[in-house]
């Protein structure tokens, strides 16, 4: 056989033999996601095997040779009322599952735990509560709600893992969402499916799905010694938001303890939900929404920040608790990879911030 | 009983018409300066030819690229503006005007009794837009081209290409006014130019979509141009419409854009489905079934097609809620086509069917278009949406629904009209061969892109994992054979030009007004105004017209 062309039986063996039709099912979520997409290719094979059927038969009954004098039939209500009607059932029953769906994929559950992901031209980079940084991948464990908390820093991009079938845009100047769990160990692709400009095809990376043992091992091991908390609570020093925002009596700026998922009264009378989104937009835009009490005295820190900055102030302002003193989240060593119940932590999170979490989905 | 229904005069005595519209005025001023939407129409299919085969040359070396799964054959900035200016060249240049402005602009005012349309400097206008856009189009490829995919999206296009953005934007922005005044003016025409007798519902099916099409032309197409003059201001002198940094919001340009590139798709398709419905009608001799639902499906389409923009933006974080009222939508969009489909096939049903080669393209059609439409579906599906969106998956469904779908129902059309505009047959064995090879090619190169979606596999990579390499290798080879295909039917038109059978008035004796004059047509379309005394595809009707022309003649041969 070889002697035909080595070169095609080359090729042959090596593709031939290992070539997928079907991507893996890595998450919780996959499952579900493939029956429906089974059922829409049963219904697509059974209709397309209806036309098909009828096209070939009436071609052969009716050919000019065997049927030479067409007979005129003006159509049939019967008939346009049942292939109007079945159609639509069957479209209306794809629509509720498909909604039942999509609806999971973008409601996190109340204890995920939550990394941001920050996109740019051309590399994903991804920021864990406890301080680790990486670059085009990802870890997570298994068995364990994983929520992302995406933005880009330029254009649009998308943050897609076909193993686990979700995907997420990221979207310059607003948070979006989306959430998993991991059930498989194993290496996945990692890609960029809204493209993003000259190296989009290389905005690629791989999510490694860790044992929660081993997970923790990665954790300890990829720390940089200092929780993204502790990073904002730097930044929140350095940039002087405390000159203000400090919780003293006389304090120019409204305390920030306690504020995440809290409602919040605004000086035009509405209430908002102080959620990760209204935090990022306070501090790049503070002007826009002002808190009841309080003067449009703070300047904007558009342009002098970074996405992960941004980030990292959030972090730091979500973990902001009722005594409103640094010696405080300094202390929040639970936050530190290693120590018992690090994973935890940073999920366990009151109602309200969970549902501030959430809330994001919707603009 | 011969299997074929073509009916040609005796070839010994034949002549093509010495006074048609193609022998009144000699001379190449006589085509540029001309006001009859014939004439028209083959400027435009000569051009849109033109256009096709730049952009399917752009598709070939897309397939190339992608036979091996480094970036190899270029730099991925070149892959990038190569497959920009396939979509902007296919999309703005050959698909939207493809069948509107060669065959809607030549038959829709025969099909309806009037001598031509009416505006017809405004068509004459038209093209000539169309050919600024398309000239310049080329120009911006020549100079550099541009690499923001044919969707612009922002802020990549605003603030982070230096390309040729603005002037591919001019392009667009041209060829949208071609498409606005081609659809006033068939809307104009159908309301005002229809002979007497001709009501609404004895209008050709054809004629229908056209109008449907019309009406989103006009109402589509100026909010893209405002998108583009959005950008262009934003690229220009940074109004901050579409820029977070300034309280610009990135998705309000996703809005606009889809808004109009939604019912785009709908402009693209809604006239070929016009096409397979003569064709379905003629060759098996039958009245299209369910005429009135098939004539309302198409306004239905076009109806519901305004409002399914947001299906494209899904993952992109609009309110859950947005896509709950979208996906609903999106269903509601999908019954009107399923309604066609089985309506063209129970027209089959008891009809006394012949399989020449715009039959086999309009097969071809059913067949594709139903995988096209289903995999919509499929998109339309909040939940899969999710999984299957951005990835090959959708390139393969659209390039079903345009090419599977678009492309056969033009070479249907083109093949089923080419004795009305040439007067001459073309050679019938080597046009079915050729429509059975575009249509393994196009199954081969198409349908490996569904899995290769399913898998993940992203759309606009120019290099991606190998373990994705067999099915592109099979994709590739698939497009080789799809280029033959299409190379087959201008290697064969052309040599019907001056060797083709000559076809007479009517040589599938169709029912339709404009077989009912001689081929080519007289410049005026018909000597005398005609009268609608009939439905439209009356087989019957045509029968008697036949039988008392022969006993005319039979009288005059007596006599």
């Amino acid at each position: 056989m070889d002697r035909i062309s080595p070169v095609i039986w080359q090729f042959l063996v090596k593709w031939m033999t290992n070539f997928p039709l079907f991507p893996p099912e890595a998450s919780g979520l996959a499952p579900q996601m493939d029956a429906l997409l089974f059922f829409l290719i049963l219904v697509s094979l059974i209709g397309l095997t209806i036309v098909i059927l009828l096209v070939t038969s009436f071609s052969i009954l009716y050919n000019k040779k065997r049927h030479p004098v067409a007979v005129q039939i003006e159509g049939s209500t019967l008939l346009e009322a049942i292939w109007t009607i079945i159609p639509l059932g069957l479209f209306l029953v794809m629509f509720v599952w498909g909604a039942l769906i999509y609806f999971r994929v973008f409601t996190p559950p109340v204890n995920a735990m939550n990394i941001y992901v920050v996109g740019k031209q051309w590399m994903w980079k991804a920021e864990h509560p406890g301080g680790q940084h990486e670059i085009n991948s990802l870890h997570v464990p298994t068995g364990r709600a994983v929520q992302l908390t995406l933005i880009s820093q330029d254009v649009f991009h998308s943050f897609s893992i076909p193993a686990f079938r979700v995907k997420r845009e990221a979207i310059p100047g607003r948070y979006t969402t989306v959430w998993f769990e991991a059930t498989k160990p194993g290496t996945y692709h990692l890609f960029c499916t809204q493209y993003c400009g000259t190296n989009h095809s290389q905005m690629i990376g791989d999510v490694v799905v860790l044992t929660p043992e081993e997970y923790r091992k990665w954790l300890a091991e990829s720390t940089s010694g200092v929780s993204l908390a502790q990073n904002g609570e730097r930044l929140f020093a350095s940039l002087s938001c405390s000159a203000c925002h400090n919780a003293r009596p006389n304090a120019r700026g409204p305390s920030l303890a306690n504020v995440y998922g809290s409602k919040l009264a605004l000086s035009t009378g509405q209430t908002v939900t102080a959620d990760d989104s209204y935090l990022r937009q306070s501090i790049l835009n503070p002007s826009e929404h002002i808190t009841q009490g309080y003067t449009p005295i703070m300047p904007t820190y558009q342009g002098q920040i970074s996405e992960e900055g941004v980030i990292a102030l959030v972090e730091y302002i979500k973990n902001l608790d009722s005594d409103y003193r640094i010696e405080q989240t300094l202390n929040t060593t639970d936050l530190l990879p290693g120590s018992e119940g690090k994973a935890g932590n940073a999920g366990q999170q009151p109602a309200g911030r969970a549902q501030a979490a959430q809330g994001m989905v919707k603009q | 009983m011969s299997d074929t229904i073509v009916n040609l005069p005796d070839q010994s005595t034949a002549r093509i018409p010495k006074d048609n519209y193609l022998t009144r005025e000699n001379g190449l001023l006589s085509w540029l300066l001309t006001g009859d939407h014939k004439r028209i129409a083959i400027l435009y299919l000569i051009s849109l030819s033109f256009f096709f085969f730049i952009g399917g040359a752009l598709a070939g070396l897309i397939r190339l690229e992608l036979l091996t799964p480094q970036a190899d054959l270029m730099a991925t900035d070149t892959y990038n503006k190569v497959f920009t200016m396939h979509g902007v060249i296919m999309i703005f240049f050959f698909l939207v005007p493809s069948v509107p402005a060669t065959l809607g602009n030549f038959f829709l005012p025969m099909m309806i009794g009037a001598k031509d349309l009416a505006l017809p400097k405004i068509n004459l206008l038209s093209w000539y837009l169309y050919m600024a856009g398309g000239i310049l189009a080329v120009y911006t490829m020549a100079a550099g081209g541009v690499d923001t995919g044919w969707t612009f999206t922002t802020p990549l296009s605003t603030h982070y290409v230096n390309t040729n953005v603005l002037t591919t934007g001019l392009a667009a922005f041209i060829a949208g006014f071609s498409s606005i005044f081609t659809g006033l003016n068939f809307i104009v025409t159908i309301h005002k130019m229809r002979a007497p007798g001709m009501t609404w519902f004895r209008m050709p099916l054809f004629v229908w979509a056209h109008y449907a099409a019309s009406i989103l032309m006009v109402l589509a197409t100026p909010v893209v141009a405002i998108a583009i003059v959005l950008i262009a201001l934003e690229r220009t002198i940074g109004i901050g419409i579409f820029d977070p940094t300034k309280g610009g919001d990135p998705l309000l340009f996703q809005h606009l854009f889809w808004f109009y590139s939604h019912p785009a798709v709908y402009i693209m398709i809604l006239p070929g489905m016009g096409v397979i419905s003569e064709v379905i009608s003629t060759f098996s001799r039958k009245r299209i079934f369910g005429y009135t639902a098939v004539a309302f499906s198409s306004v239905a389409i076009a109806v519901f097609g305004f409002f399914v923009w947001a299906h494209h933006m899904f993952i992109m974080g609009i309110s859950n809620y947005a896509v709950l009222v979208f996906s609903l939508l999106t269903m509601l969009v999908a019954v009107p086509s399923a309604i066609k489909i089985f309506n063209w096939t129970f027209t089959l049903y008891k009809g006394s069917i012949t399989f020449e080669t715009p039959m086999l393209y309009a097969f071809g059609f059913m067949g594709l278009f139903t995988i096209g439409g289903m995999t919509g579906v499929f998109l339309g599906t909040a939940g899969t949406d999710i999984h299957l969106t951005e990835t090959y998956f959708i390139v393969a469904h659209f390039h079903f629904v345009m090419v599977g779908g678009m492309l056969m129902a033009f070479l249907a059309g083109i093949h089923f009209w080419w004795p009305k505009i040439t007067g001459r047959m073309y050679p019938e064995k080597i046009s079915q061969l050729a429509a059975v090879v575009t249509f393994i090619g196009f199954n081969l190169t198409f349908f490996p892109q569904f899995i290769l979606g399913t898998l993940g596999m992203p759309r606009r990579y120019a290099s991606y994992p190998p373990e994705f390499q067999i099915l592109n290798v099979f994709s590739t080879a698939g497009a080789t054979i799809l280029g033959v295909g299409y190379l087959l039917p201008v290697l064969y038109l052309t040599w019907s030009l001056k060797y083709g059978a000559i076809a007479g008035d009517n040589p599938w004796q169709a029912t339709g007004l404009e077989w009912q004059t001689q081929s080519p047509p007289l410049t005026e379309n018909f000597t005398e105004m005609p009268i609608m005394d009939h439905e439209a595809y009356d087989y019957e009707w045509l029968e008697d017209q036949q039988q008392e022309r022969r006993k005319d003649a039979g009288v005059t041969n007596a006599g």
